[in-house]
């Protein structure tokens, strides 16, 4: 099973800011290992952050995104006590969903 | 979306270094200097953005599920049996404590090994085993690694304070102190050939003075840390290899007196100033 995601959830302002740290290899397929074999593509496809479960972003990734990528979001309309679901799912179909409270 | 920040900001900061590179083409040796402390100035910048979402968050949360998780031939936690220096299972400070004087082993140890004598000693696992991979590659990540920040994480903001005034500690800063002035291989390097004067640098990297307060405190920051060239976690151990390497030596043993010696030299002196915790580099 996947790791757990690092959610951050404030509010500044009348606006929300999500920071998700997502611990994911993000493999391109371009590269190869130290025998020359091609390493398989591996990387988040989808991800969806909602808010007290309904969506608010829905997203596609891509293998040009980084090893253990870090995304940020702004989102209007929440309050502090919300429960924000972040969820993501990779192209080999692994996924993972984690929660965390607008602060 | 706001797609991958850590890339954006690379490319800012690569494009700031490409136009100083620019610069100095036509500028003196001095200038070249000047742009050089600009360049690291504004490196610096970027650095200390990236550690705001700080990728070693991930590696602390890994370290604390196997700390508290019953494993190994004998079965138990570390939580329930290790001891760091501050009592069985307490972690709190205990980093920024260590290296530090350890009866039951009769060593002086810095955090890794400890952490490492631990799951020999308590959980049973063989050092053969830990040793044969101690450090992390891009798709591996040894577990003493994410133990090792996960309890590095909870000095963060608190004072280094190596206890020297322990006899058998001060005695492995003494040995310390001369391994980092002893030269010897191909190129009768010694650590203080890059390390022992201050202002050097080895193309854009600083090397610190490890032997002032100021610098030494620049040698113990960040580390445990995400390396953003490569995105692995790494710990002061592996960065006393990697310095062994660079010195044309042979490679150190893992967990071994010597590094555990140069750590209490190094931490040390930088005893009395604030850890920031698992950190970010290059
Ligand atoms: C040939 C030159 C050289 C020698 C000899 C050398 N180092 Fe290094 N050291 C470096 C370089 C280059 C770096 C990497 C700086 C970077 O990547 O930012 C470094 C980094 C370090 C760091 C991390 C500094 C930081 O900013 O986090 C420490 C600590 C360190 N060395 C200690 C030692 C010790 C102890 C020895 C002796 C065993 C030693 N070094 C020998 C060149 C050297």
């Amino acid at each position: 099973m996947a790791d757990p995601m690092k959610i951050r959830a404030a509010m500044k302002g009348d606006v929300c800011e999500i920071r998700v740290l997502m611990s994911h290899a993000m493999e391109t397929g371009m590269r190869k290992d130290s025998d020359g074999k091609t390493i398989p593509a591996h990387f988040i496809q989808t991800l969806t952050v909602a808010l007290n479960g309904k969506a608010v972003v829905s997203g596609q990734a891509a293998p040009s995104v980084s090893r253990n990528p870090v995304f940020g979001f702004k989102v209007k309309g929440a309050k502090s006590g919300d429960k924000v679901t972040v969820s993501w799912v990779d192209n080999k179909g692994d996924k993972r969903s984690d929660e965390a409270t607008v602060a | 979306m706001d797609h991958s920040p850590q890339k954006r900001m690379l490319v800012g900061a690569l494009s700031t270094l490409g136009a100083l590179g620019a610069l100095t083409f036509s500028a003196s040796a001095l200038a070249q200097e000047i742009d050089h402390a600009k360049a690291a100035i504004e490196f610096e910048k970027f650095r200390a953005e990236m550690e705001d979402s700080n990728p070693s968050e991930l590696f602390e949360l890994k370290g604390e599920e196997l700390w508290k998780a019953k494993r190994g031939p004998k079965n138990v936690s570390l939580a329930e049996s290790c001891d760091l220096g501050q009592g069985i299972g307490k972690i709190e400070g205990a980093y920024v404590q260590m290296p530090r004087y350890f009866a039951d082993a009769d060593a002086v140890m810095d955090a890794e090994r400890r952490i490492v004598w631990c799951m020999v000693e308590k959980q049973g696992f063989k050092f053969d085993d830990i040793a044969k991979k101690p450090f992390a590659t891009d798709t591996f990540t040894p577990d003493a690694t994410n133990l090792v920040t996960y309890v590095a994480a909870h000095s963060k903001n608190m004072k280094i304070a190596v206890p020297l005034k322990d006899p058998k500690v001060k005695e492995a800063w003494e040995i310390g102190k001369e391994m980092a002035a002893y030269r010897a291989g191909p190129y009768d390097f010694s650590c203080n050939t890059c390390h022992g004067t201050d202002g050097k640098r080895i193309r854009m990297q600083d090397l610190p003075n490890l032997a002032t307060a100021a610098g030494a405190i620049k040698g113990v920051q960040g580390w445990p840390g995400y390396r953003m060239t490569g995105g692995i976690q790494l710990t002061h151990q592996w960065r006393m290899t990697d310095c062994f390497r660079q010195q044309r030596f042979p490679a150190p043993k893992y967990t071994s007196d010597a590094i555990a010696y140069l750590l209490t030299y190094m931490i040390g002196n930088a005893n009395g100033q604030v850890y920031k915790g698992p950190g970010i580099k290059r």
